[in-house]
């Protein structure tokens, strides 16, 4: 699932040439502090007991409270792939405001 | 809390932290609905894969009842509110600069 993510969106950045990936700070800044505040999220709801996981279908490798490797990464892939989508339209519309323009 | 208190809580931040916060206003504006309808499109499928083949479960007990494509109804507003704060973000350092191009 997070390979179709990936490939679902990632070409965006080479035939749009939308710039995303190479834009490394600004992709930091903006991921990793969604990320932190959705996988303290994750934590609580995994030891509340609000969702988990099958452990047979994930790869085997594994954060705390059993956490697994796809969910971490999915707190990566799916905030890229929304800035890939957002710059994508972008090429697009390029009449349409978001808010950056200098 | 709940899934589905947690949940609505998010969606209220998210939307003061566009609004008033960053002021980003992401949510008046066109091309953002236009990224979140496609966005949404896709998480609708990823969500429905992962819960209809039980790699991700719910407890009946944290979420109201109510499913979308075989996922709680919950997961949409978790969706939103962790693209909109992404997107929100990515306005914001934009507009103050950093990599703007």
């Amino acid at each position: 699932m997070l390979i179709f993510t990936v490939v679902g969106s990632f070409w965006l950045e080479i035939f749009l040439k939308v710039g995303v990936l190479r834009r490394v700070k600004r992709v930091a800044l903006s991921i990793l502090p969604v990320a932190l505040i959705f996988l303290v999220w994750d934590y609580y709801a995994v030891s509340a007991g609000h969702w988990w996981f099958d452990e047979n279908q994930v790869v085997g490798i594994f954060g705390p409270k059993g956490i697994p490797l796809e969910e971490f990464l999915f707190f990566i892939v799916v905030p890229l792939a929304s800035l890939l989508t957002i710059e994508a339209v972008r090429t697009q519309k390029r009449h349409w405001k978001f808010g950056d323009e200098s | 809390m709940t899934y589905t208190e947690l949940a609505l809580v998010s969606v209220l931040l998210v939307v003061l932290v566009d609004l008033f916060v960053l002021k980003t206003r992401l949510l008046t504006r066109k091309g953002y609905w236009t990224a979140y309808a496609i966005i949404v499109f896709f998480q609708l499928i990823t969500n429905w894969w992962l819960t209809s083949r039980k790699i991700l479960s719910y407890s009946e007990e944290a979420i109201i009842g109510w499913r979308i494509a075989s996922a709680p109804a919950e997961d949409l507003l978790f969706g939103f509110s962790m693209v909109t704060l992404t997107m929100a973000l990515w306005i914001y350092w934009g507009r103050r600069g950093i990599q703007r191009t």
